[in-house]
């Protein structure tokens, strides 16, 4: 039995988020798949599992062609997937999410289903008590649960989407082994990660996706400089940095705690100066945005003190940071930016400085048609924010920043542009690190990240694992660090 | 071109809606299109029947306006109806306790309506805003519970003199009517008129030209972007419901003080729901509100006509008003579908 990825396309729109994907995984491995966010990877083991329908391609198991068309089919055809957050319904019993999900009569037969549980959970080494509320279990037990659920549904692939997130190291530890057994057993475990250690620790081959092609395929073990350089290919960077001399603080955080979901960034020390530009690497959700919206004011640090110009603006609300010079630009323009259905022109009214209760509209066209022309929008002052292309829509929200701005927050402020886009971004945001600003910006992209930045803090799992000047490191360290690996 | 393109599939949808209309007619049995014409003259045939539908439609007018307003700030105000009923109560209780002249009153019963429904409306604005209750459930709660309270009232601390009757309280002593004007043999609404079409365009003009109004529609439309862009969202979700609510509360003023001149039990007339109709098939706009609001009332007063000529209940003016706003509404849909899915998609050359 073996699974066969044969030739899988898949498009969203113009992005190609599978462009060609083939390889095979044998029986009974252990194989890891590993990239980069937005490399392709969920995309695929979404087709796999019956989420997505491929554009074209296949999927051949045991010699068969499937055709996945509903995670109902996927299952039926013997592909179980685990998400990074366990489908358990917590209000259900154990027992409950167990049979929720099987073929079966109309009549729920628990007593049968019981046996089933246990019979199954036995053999797989787990222990459940059936009539607990999935509530009371923890992260490691659900992902149990789930196991011996999909097991007992007969699944012959069994798919882990980032398995490792928030569960402790001993339950680590017992996923595992698990999985070390069910390999044994002759199943086929597909585990996708971004964290090089665990691939090391666990697979036994690999393949490597980048911009929705395979780009590397081999049996472990490979050293690591090799997957890192596989994954994020190689970084060049023009060395045109002019940086803006440096003032006085603007930003600094003494040992800030700061929690929000699954992020746990811990007594952070960290300043911006005026004319400094940090970036923020890490893959994505690893508590950069955390740290983004604890400095924007949208969050409180449990501990510790942020401050913009020497005053603290510990519990300060939103709106108080906003009148400290705080300018926040989060990754979802049309979603957190702007507004659907307002135009140019009105977005520029919201934000301008007039008060008047009555809007003189010919003034305010006027000036629309201003900043159109100071920022090359490609749009009318009537023009709505939704019909404006991505790199337009970022335009008109740095043509929306004040200007007395004293601290940018940007996240993945070119994410999506086309290359003459984000360069003329820049080139706005270094106009203002030359006038005096401090710049705090996350990115995926390391080219970026190396170009711009003054410093770069390395997000790991949540907290922050590395800050280096950018003249002492190069991408293949911050690949190693993204990673959570220090370079050897 | 581009009005061909947005009022043609309303055009057709009101066709379909109205031949929809005329098969229900069929199968009732009744000639359709002699009851057609009934509501065309119960509404608009003589002098007295044209006061009687414009006295309906000021009401509901004011109530549409507000909604235009809390839609504006992507509002579902349900509880529209309690607003119009506690504007109503504290209008007859200013109008049962204040003496003095018609000008001493007639402001103090309008002032009255608008703090009524105001306050009334603010309960579901904290609730949504402070409590976390989806304005949904809040304001249905309120209309239940104001029904409640004029009913109360009604058959409690202001019965009738003698015997409590759901008939209604004691007629108002004559300077709390408001006053009208005769000509043509009848007498004329004017103030109420004057009331709906004054809010509309005071409506019109907050969302077309001021900063409030601008920013009231971007809390609607986005708020989560509106509150990173500075704007205090809570407090333009609290002002959206005080004004829709004062609005509400005057059409209850005009219940009161113009067509009943006493309080009773249904006394919102349904205008608050009805309200809601107008506003969807209005899409929103304050324009539209004006027009579409005085031909629901107009087939609400004939449909009158229909149980006095044909036997036919008058709820046909309901059924034939919902009909319209769920095919204007489905066209909306289909067209809005067809303008999304590119030729392409649709496997089309």
């Amino acid at each position: 039995m073996a699974l066969e990825i044969r030739d899988i396309h898949k498009s969203f729109g113009p992005v190609r988020a599978n462009d060609g994907i083939t390889f095979v995984v044998e029986e009974g491995s252990l194989h890891g798949i590993l990239g980069e966010n937005g490399a392709g990877k969920s995309t695929l083991m979404k087709i796999l599992s019956g989420f997505y329908e491929t554009d074209s391609g296949e999927v051949v198991l045991d010699g068969e062609a499937l055709d996945l068309r509903s995670p109902a089919d996927a299952i039926q055809a013997g592909i179980g997937m685990l998400h990074q957050d366990p489908l358990v319904f917590l209000p259900f019993t154990v027992l409950d999410n167990f049979v929720l999900g099987s073929p079966g009569p109309v009549r729920l037969d628990r007593s049968a289903a019981r046996v089933e549980l246990e019979r199954v959970s036995d053999e797989l080494g787990f222990r459940f008590d059936p009539e607990r509320l999935a509530r009371g279990l923890t992260v490691g037990e659900r992902q149990q649960l789930e196991i011996t659920r999909l097991m007992w549904l007969g699944a012959k692939v069994l798919i882990f989407d980032e398995p490792t997130t928030g569960i402790s190291e001993t339950q680590r530890a017992q996923l595992f082994s698990t999985l070390r057994n069910l390999a044994e057993d002759g199943l086929i475990v597909l585990f996708v990660s971004h964290k090089l250690e665990e691939i090391e620790d666990l697979c036994d081959s690999v393949t490597v996706i980048r911009q929705g092609k395979v780009v590397f395929e081999a049996a472990m073990p490979v050293p690591p400089d090799e997957l890192v350089e596989k994954m994020f290919g190689k970084v060049f960077v023009e060395d045109d940095r002019e940086p803006a001399p440096l003032g006085a603080p603007v930003l600094e955080l003494s040992l800030a705690t700061i929690e929000e979901g699954t992020s746990h960034i811990e007594d952070l020390n960290l300043s911006c100066l005026a004319g400094e530009v940090i970036g923020l690497a890490g893959l994505e959700g690893s508590g950069q945005r955390t740290l983004l919206r604890a400095c924007a004011g949208l969050l409180n640090p449990t501990a510790g003190n942020v401050s913009v110009d020497g005053n603290s603006l510990n519990k300060a609300s939103y709106r108080d940071h906003l009148a400290a010079g705080v300018h926040y630009l989060p990754a979802g323009r049309l979603e957190e930016g702007l507004v659907e259905g307002v135009s140019i022109a009105e977005h520029l009214v919201l934000t301008s400085e007039d008060t008047g209760f009555f809007i003189d509209w010919d003034a305010a066209d006027e000036a629309a048609q201003q900043e159109i022309n100071d920022y090359s929008i490609k749009g009318r002052p009537s023009s709505p924010a939704e019909a404006l292309s991505g790199g337009n829509q970022q335009r008109l929200l740095l043509a929306m920043i004040p200007d007395d701005v004293r601290l940018l927050l940007l996240e993945h402020p070119t994410r999506g542009l086309d290359v003459g886009s984000a360069a003329y971004v820049w080139q706005r945001l270094l106009e203002r690190r030359s006038d005096g600003t401090a710049i705090v910006f996350a990115s995926a992209d390391l080219d970026e990240l190396l170009r711009y930045s003054d410093r770069i803090v390395v997000f790991f799992d949540g907290d922050v694992f590395s800050v280096r000047d950018v003249a002492d490191t190069d991408g293949e360290e911050l690949g190693y660090l993204i990673g959570g690996k220090e370079r050897m | 071109m581009k009005i061909l393109k947005t009022t043609g599939p309303t055009l057709v949808s009101l066709a379909a809606a109205l031949a929809f209309g005329i098969a229900l007619l069929l199968l009732a049995g009744a000639p359709p299109f002699e009851a057609l014409w009934l509501l065309v003259e119960g509404s608009f045939g003589s002098a007295s029947k044209i006061s009687a539908t414009l006295l309906a439609w000021s009401p509901l007018l004011l109530a549409s306006a507000g909604l235009v307003i809390t839609f504006a700030a992507g509002l579902w105000n349900i509880g529209v109806e309690g607003q119009i009923i506690v504007g109503a109560i504290a209008a007859t209780w200013v109008a049962r306790s204040l003496p003095g002249p018609v000008w001493v009153i007639l402001p103090a019963t309008i002032i009255a309506g608008a703090i009524g429904g105001l306050l009334w409306a603010l309960i579901a604005g904290v609730l949504k805003t402070y409590g976390g209750v989806h304005e949904i459930f809040g304001g249905l709660g309120l209309d239940f519970v104001a029904a409640g309270m004029v009913v109360y009232l009604v058959l409690g601390p202001w019965k009738r003199t003698g015997v409590a009757s759901t008939s209604g309280t004691d007629i108002f002593r004559e300077p709390a009517w408001m006053p009208e004007f005769e000509a043509f043999g009848t007498s004329w609404p004017v103030v109420p008129v004057a009331l709906g079409l004054a809010s509309v365009f005071a409506v019109w003009l907050l969302l077309r030209g001021t900063r409030f109004g601008l920013r009231l529609k971007a809390v609607g439309r986005n708020p989560q972007s509106s509150f990173l862009l500075g704007i205090p969202t809570n407090r333009y979700i609290l002002g959206a419901f005080a004004i829709g609510g004062a609005l509400a509360g005057v059409a209850g003023t005009v219940q009161v003080a113009a067509f009943h001149h006493k309080l009773v039990p249904s006394i919102s007339g349904g205008y608050g729901f009805l309200g809601i109709l107008v506003v969807l098939l209005a899409s929103f706009s304050a324009v539209w509100v004006a027009p579409i609001a005085l031909f629901f009332v107009a087939i609400s007063v004939g449909s009158t006509q229909l149980d006095l000529r044909l036997g036919l209940d008058s709820a046909y003016g309901g059924v034939l008003q919902g009909i319209i706003v769920l095919f204007v509404m489905i066209g909306g849909a289909w067209s809005a579908r067809r303008a999304s899915v590119s030729p392409t998609a649709r496997g089309e050359p």
